[in-house]
């Protein structure tokens, strides 16, 4: 059975001599919620840009549910949605007519084109607003206009480039719930994201790219597992002007009621607990001082990077 | 894609481009109508009545002709150089280029957008004319293939220009620079048999010489150069430029990186 997508030795070199990809091979299975990381400038745009026909390879090959991109291109293209990282709609049409209108460039009749524009707009919240001419949209609008446009032809393969950046929390699990559920309708969806609690919250499989090399592809539970501490925030219900000490934890002061905690693999916050309990110090709230991917996100790509420097 | 989804796209962009111009027709329509009037009003009229007759008739008759067909060839450069880079602008080609639509489907939807905005303006034009002289064609199909495929070749060299162009600057120096010197010397306010045997010569090498003389025989039936040869010239200037538009897309020049 082919995966949803299949890359192998892809390689791009622009103009200016900027290697953007160095030789990746990744493979997507069908179905997967799949988050591909990096930091800016790491290559993500330019592999999402080549698998969609935007940006030239300067080698290598991509196959689009079986279909060769360079030999069967319109079967390839077909299977293909596109929310790019950039609002690239003409903001002087209206809304619906930029949903039909992308469904006509895949050949799909007005009339059903028209069927589908009414309930995707409904679906993402903008039914109200199809007759507004896009730029008059907020920047949340915008990003769900294009998810609309990008689904119209029924892709099986959807590719999210930052599909949420600039979106109010709301909007944005909103967008969640709507993306999981057309994932286990059985929608491929490749999500790249900053939001890394987005990709940890939505993703399964997971690649990291750096460098234009891929540094990582993996289940994303492995990959979490492979976290050795995590650090939490303690907000105590009383004030302190000295570090409680907790034999074999790594606490410290942030300010006078706060603390942060590094809990090992094999250690427990019970512990801590239990001996603030003991100092008569009561923890009133806890969080997680970043998401556990975005720690192992930074120890990856800072390694790397640091690697590259010392190289 | 089978030949419907083809035609579905094709009429896609075509429809979108027709709505396009007639949305901004003050800006697409009305100045064609202004200046043409000028002409007819200036060159025609004025000064056209202290001239005398060229090929056997009145310097306003003679010059109608290559007046509609300037008119067709701004128009027909205008509307797709201006489309089409808006598109790249806006980066919403970018809706086309991530569909399975062939190149061959989206450069026809352009030509077709470009060619139908000439047909429009040609024919207010020849209206407006109607005010001023007597229109009439001696050869109504040559006029009409003339006109047709005098549209559809620069729209075809609007979209190279397009493609190529990287400022709004850049699609307006080919029209101020080539596009109206070549239109203005191609023999529409003159007959180059008014020219010394040397300018004869050199201006046998502008091709809208002979879309002008081509179109003026087919409205009046008179013209300075062979008519066959005219349409052989149309004919490889459009296949060449065809040519090329296609390569400009297969390869993403000016689109992709």
């Amino acid at each position: 059975m082919p995966n949803a997508l299949s890359i192998q030795h892809l390689t791009k070199t622009y103009k200016n001599n900027v290697q953007a990809l160095k030789d990746i091979s990744l493979d997507i299975v069908k179905g997967d919620f799949f988050a591909l990381l990096g930091p800016n400038g790491a290559g993500k745009s330019t592999a999402i840009g080549i698998i969609c026909s935007l940006v030239n390879k300067t080698a290598g090959s991509i196959k689009v549910y079986g279909y060769d991109l360079d030999k069967e291109k319109d079967k390839a293209k077909s299977y293909i949605g596109l929310v790019p990282q950039e609002f690239n709609f003409n903001v002087f049409e209206p809304v619906f007519e930029i949903v039909v209108n992308q469904a006509g460039y895949y050949g799909i009749p007005r009339k059903k084109a028209a069927q589908r524009a009414e309930l995707l707009l409904k679906q993402l919240g903008l039914w109200e607003k199809r007759r507004d001419m896009a730029r008059e949209l907020s920047g949340g609008m915008k990003r769900r206009l294009m998810i609309a446009r990008a689904l119209v032809h029924e892709p099986q393969l959807l590719i999210l480039d930052e599909p949420t950046a600039g979106v109010d929390i709301e909007i944005r699990r909103s967008m969640w719930v709507f993306l999981e559920e057309i994932n286990r309708q059985g929608t491929t969806i490749i999500l790249t994201t900053h939001y890394l609690e987005e990709a940890e919250a939505l993703c399964r499989n997971i690649a990291i790219i750096n460098n234009g090399e891929i540094i990582e592809n993996t289940k994303m539970k492995t990959l979490l597992a492979r976290l050795h501490s995590e650090t939490f925030i303690l907000d105590l219900k009383e004030n302190i002007n000295k570090v409680p000490a907790v034999a074999g934890y790594k606490i410290a002061l942030l300010d006078s009621s706060t603390l942060s905690v590094e809990v090992n693999k094999d250690q427990t916050v019970n512990e801590v607990f239990d001996e603030l309990s003991r100092l008569n110090l009561h923890v009133t709230s806890m969080r997680n001082k970043s998401s556990r991917l975005e720690e192992l996100f930074v120890c990856l790509t800072g390694n790397q990077i640091k690697d590259d420097a010392q190289g | 894609m089978t030949l419907e989804q083809q035609f579905i796209a094709f009429k896609t962009i075509v429809v979108k481009e027709i709505l396009r111009f007639a949305r901004i027709w003050v800006q697409t329509i009305v100045p064609a109508v202004i200046t043409t009037s000028l002409y007819f009003l200036i060159f025609g009229n004025l000064i056209g009545s202290q001239l005398g007759d060229i090929n056997g008739y009145s310097y306003i008759d003679y010059i109608v002709p290559g007046i509609i067909l300037m008119s067709v060839i701004t128009n027909a450069y205008g509307n797709v150089v201006s489309s089409f880079y808006g598109h790249k602008f806006q980066h919403h080609v970018e809706e086309m280029l991530v569909s399975p639509m062939p190149n061959s489907v989206l450069l026809a939807g352009f030509v077709v957008g470009g060619v139908a905005r000439a047909l429009v303006v040609g024919s207010v034009v020849t209206l407006v004319a109607t005010f001023y002289t007597n229109i009439h064609f001696e050869h109504i199909f040559i006029t009409l293939a003339v006109v047709i495929l005098t549209a559809i070749l620069f729209s075809l060299a609007g979209f190279v220009n397009a493609v190529y162009a990287n400022s709004f600057d850049d699609i307006s120096i080919i029209p101020t620079f080539v596009l109206t010197p070549l239109t203005y010397l191609g023999g529409v306010f003159f007959s180059i048999e008014m020219l010394s045997t040397f300018w004869q010569n050199i201006a046998l090498f502008n091709p809208i010489l002979y879309m002008v003389n081509a179109m003026r025989y087919g409205m009046l039936g008179v013209s300075d150069i062979d008519i066959t040869m005219a349409f052989i010239i149309i004919g490889v200037f459009l296949a060449c430029l065809y040519g090329f538009c296609l390569y400009l897309l297969h390869n993403g020049i000016g689109l992709r990186q």
